[in-house]
């Protein structure tokens, strides 16, 4: 079997390809190759698929008719096993093989598990996929005790959901403070607070050294400053990181856990594009490229690489990584957009921790490097904005400082005209 | 292709009296805190300017590709972007993809919202004295008539921002592929309708009669036609100069023959296709090459020649006038005009201004259409012998005609006489229409 285009995966990165070059491309063909049997999904949702807030049957981010009126084929229920770039050959793990002039590879992450002695041999949850959440919900119902491994995005997710079902959790991270990719020590703080407020144990600076079963189920060696502590739970949930999920490019130039590296049309190879969770891309702010591991950020590297595979003229390269983020944890709501810090950047900040609200804005040369707020008003999106556009604030700091979220509008709306 | 009605802000019109986010929070919350309106005007960065901040219910919306949750999608139907507060995890991950603000946590409700058009008559909108926030529902025609195939090809050689153009491939959509269509030299052909060696750039049979005889021949067109008991319209898009000019004779003929023609005039003001002369349509005051300015010359020393009132003499079965600032209106004519056809005479006249010719910039065309109309430069009415003449807008407190002028190269020299001249002409003219119509204007 040929088809014109391939995409590998049914995701974020892969359905905003889809519609990009069907933008400019109605009619060669188009197959998307998913691995997993559901309609396609988002990782995100998962950890609400977890606490029973998203009904599993009304999560698809895409449907048959939704494919169909844009003539693709899906090949779902089998994954990818190995590419061959010079022959543009694509293996499925069923044995089956496919021919493409152009091949996006938009296939994700796994999770990350650590090399902690034993562990490989308990059982464990990872929340990557569909079924990975329906798994840890049902594991949910029957356990009392849960140890979380890594407080980032996935774990402090877990987290809350678990406790919120009613088990007593604990949460185990190696970096010295919760979302360390997107909050500085200040700002975990206040997050860390909330979970201790909700009877969530939170270990920052703990390393998991050893893992073994238990009468109740594991029991982990946890080496901190102040020493060794023994946790033991019946449900563990290994949130601790995730790596690109692209083991079926062995033996190709794309090998390696570290992500496709792609150029700013998400090229990787004569013929090969990646985007998403498994594409190593330039950062917005220079040095090294970076895998963006965000939601967003597929979704833009999906859009620019369907563009550039359907040679859309109306094309404008990937403008490099920014890190951010929204998480709501018990109720509060925090936004991260942007970097804590470059070299030559001016912080400034306020807000007033005790009632767990803050705001934290990082400039350089009178233009936003970052923006960072718990319980603080504005618009993630406009931020992201004015920082792409470098737009100056020099005429407007004080008031950008008092009040971001009115000011930035201000400014979009005008430079929307 | 989807057109959608839409809400339009007119920063040059606010007064900030936040009267628009009242009545937005009353009838999304039952609050009157502005704070809790989905549509935010703010103070601009120069005192006295206005900003606004709202969902634009993007035709390609970043805040549904971000949603993880399938909590959001726009509504084909009506272009609404639509959230579901069911599925909505509250993650807020929209407003990281929204870059105008227009979905933002509303921590009163504990959840994010956005402007949802109110269904279709937007209470701001409503609220909004200044004309500020409008509700534009105008595009619905292109919906419709988007469905119908363009009966010429792409890439027609007509200037920067043409008008005729638009002119020509919109009445061609509408009359259909059963026609016969003259073209009669002048920018229709001009541009590539009548095609270049033995190529036609029309995908309907299309001839290129000369400019004294398109009425005539078409007269034979439709008889020879309806002889072998065929119903085909023949159709005529005709520039002022050959239709009021040299081919009046063979016009005025036709339509006092009452032949079965759609005789469709694209009104210039003159010969823009040979180098911008003077036709009699051209208005008073009004530089041409032949009518120019200089140490003497303050452009054309005569009036207009109301070519559309002409053809209502002759008791035509139709007679109407019409602008592509008004579509609806230019498509319920032609609807009108196309039956009255298949009977008798249709006259169509629909003006058409010349970025080239007259001197303006090309992307200003439909708005020096529009400002034409509202001066009362140009009246639209149409004419049946049984209803007699109707205007289909009132031409009831027009705006300033200088509005009109100063958009215009060609009436840049005009002296207050000229101005006053053509003021005067102008209501000669409404005052002469308003005699004949027979019933008050449509509203
Ligand atoms: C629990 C959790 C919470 C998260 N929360 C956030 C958040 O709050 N904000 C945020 O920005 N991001 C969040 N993320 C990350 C976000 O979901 C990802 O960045 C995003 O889904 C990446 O999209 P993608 O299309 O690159 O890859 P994925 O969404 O991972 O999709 C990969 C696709 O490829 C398919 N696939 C994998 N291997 C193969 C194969 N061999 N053959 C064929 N198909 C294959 C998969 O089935 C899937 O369809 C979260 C992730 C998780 C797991």
């Amino acid at each position: 079997m040929h088809s014109h285009y391939l995409i590998l995966g049914a995701s974020h990165a892969a359905l905003s390809a889809v519609a990009a070059i069907r933008m400019a491309d109605t009619d060669n063909a188009l197959t998307v190759v998913a691995k997993e049997p559901h309609l396609p999904y988002s990782p995100t949702v998962l950890p609400y698929v977890v606490s029973g807030r998203s009904d599993p049957a009304r999560i698809a981010l895409a449907d048959e008719a939704w494919f169909g009126e844009r003539k693709v084929d899906v090949l779902r229920g089998t994954g990818v096993a190995g590419v061959d770039p010079v022959l543009r050959r694509v293996r499925l793990a069923d044995g089956r093989e496919l021919f493409y002039d152009k091949l996006l590879v938009a296939t994700g992450a796994r999770p990350f598990v650590p090399p902690v002695p034993g562990l490989s041999a308990l059982p464990f949850h990872v929340l990557r996929t569909l079924d990975d959440a329906l798994a840890l919900r049902e594991a949910a119902r029957g356990a009392r005790r849960a140890l979380v491994l890594g407080a980032g995005l996935i774990g402090s997710h877990a987290a809350e959901n678990l406790a919120k079902a009613g088990l007593e959790v604990t949460v185990v991270e190696r970096e010295p403070r919760m979302l360390p990719a997107y909050f500085d020590a200040r700002a975990a703080a206040i997050i860390e607070r909330r979970f201790a407020e909700h009877g969530v144990r939170v270990l920052t600076g703990a390393t998991v050294r050893t893992a073994e079963r238990a009468a109740e189920g594991c029991r982990l060696g946890v080496e901190n400053g102040a020493g060794w502590e023994a946790l033991e739970a019946d449900l563990l949930v290994v949130g601790a990181g995730v790596v690109p999920a692209t083991d079926f490019l062995a033996g190709t130039r794309m090998d390696g856990n570290r992500g496709i590296p792609v150029d700013d049309d998400m090229a990787a190879a004569e013929g090969i594009w990646a985007a998403g969770d498994c594409a190593r891309v330039a950062s917005f702010y220079g040095g090294p490229p970076v895998v963006g591991g965000i939601l967003p950020d597929a979704v833009q590297q999906g859009r620019v690489a369907g563009q550039a595979m359907a040679g859309d003229p109306g094309r404008k390269p990937y403008a490099g990584a920014i890190p951010l983020n929204t998480y709501t944890f018990f109720g509060h709501q925090a936004v991260s957009v942007g970097v804590q810090d470059l070299p030559g950047a001016e912080t400034h900040r306020c807000g007033d921790p005790a009632a767990g609200r803050d705001l934290k804005v990082v400039t350089r040369d009178g233009r936003l490097a970052g923006i960072f707020g718990i319980d603080w008003p504005f618009d993630g999106g406009v931020m992201w904005e004015l920082i792409l556009r470098r737009v100056d604030l020099a005429p407007v700091m004080d008031r950008f400082l008092a009040d971001p979220q009115d000011t930035a509008r201000t400014l979009m709306s005008k430079l929307w005209r | 292709m989807t057109a959608y009605s839409t809400l339009r802000f007119d920063a040059a019109r606010c007064t900030g009296c936040g009267d628009c986010m009242t009545a937005c929070a009353v009838a999304k919350t039952g609050s009157d805190d502005p704070g809790r309106s989905r549509l935010r005007v703010l103070p601009g960065n120069t005192p006295g300017t206005w900003e606004a901040a709202v969902c634009r219910q993007c035709g390609d919306p970043r805040c549904v590709s971000f949603c993880p949750a399938a909590a959001l999608a726009k509504d084909p139907e009506t272009g609404t972007v639509e959230w579901d507060g069911a599925k909505c995890v509250n993650c807020l991950l929209c407003t990281v993809g929204c870059a105008y603000a227009g979905i933002a946590f509303d921590a009163a409700a504990g959840h994010v919202a956005k402007c949802d058009h109110c269904g279709g008559n937007p209470a701001c909108a409503a609220a909004c004295g200044e004309g500020a926030l409008e509700w534009m529902t105008t595009a619905r025609i292109y919906n419709e008539v988007g469905q119908d195939e363009d009966l010429f090809v792409p890439g027609l050689a007509g200037c920067q921002g043409c008008n005729t153009e638009i002119v020509m491939r919109h009445a061609m959509r509408r009359i259909g592929p059963d026609c016969v269509l003259a073209t009669p030299p002048g920018c229709v052909p001009g541009m590539g309708s009548v095609g270049y060696n033995g190529m036609t750039g029309t995908k309907v049979p299309v001839f290129h009669p000369l400019l004294t005889n398109a009425a005539s021949m078409l007269a034979g067109v439709r008889r020879a036609h309806k002889r072998q008991g065929r119903d085909v319209l023949a159709v005529a898009l005709a520039g002022d100069g050959g239709a009021s000019d040299v081919g009046f004779q063979s016009l005025s003929g036709a339509a006092e023959r009452g032949e079965e023609i759609l005789f469709i005039v694209i009104d210039n003001e003159g010969y823009m296709n040979t180098g911008m002369q003077r036709s009699s349509c051209t208005p008073f005051g009004a530089w041409t090459s032949t009518t120019p300015v200089g140490e003497r010359g303050r452009g054309k020393t005569q009036d207009a020649k109301n070519l559309p009132l002409i053809m209502v003499m002759h008791e035509c079965d139709y007679v109407a006038t019409a602008s592509t600032a008004f579509m609806e209106d230019f498509y319920a004519k032609l609807d009108r005009a196309i039956a009255a056809a298949r009977h008798g005479f249709a006259y169509l006249h629909v003006y058409s201004p010349c970025t080239t010719g007259w001197r303006f910039p090309a992307e200003k065309n439909i708005e020096v259409a529009r400002r034409a109309v509202e001066c009362n430069f140009v009246t639209l009415w149409e004419f049946t012998p049984e209803a007699g003449l109707r205007f289909t807008r009132d031409p009831d407190r027009p705006r300033p005609l200088a509005d009109y002028l100063s958009a215009l190269g060609k009436f840049r020299h005009l002296g207050a006489d000229q101005v006053g001249h053509l003021e005067r002409h102008l209501a000669e003219n409404v005052k002469r229409l308003r005699g004949l119509a027979r019933e008050p204007a449509a509203a």
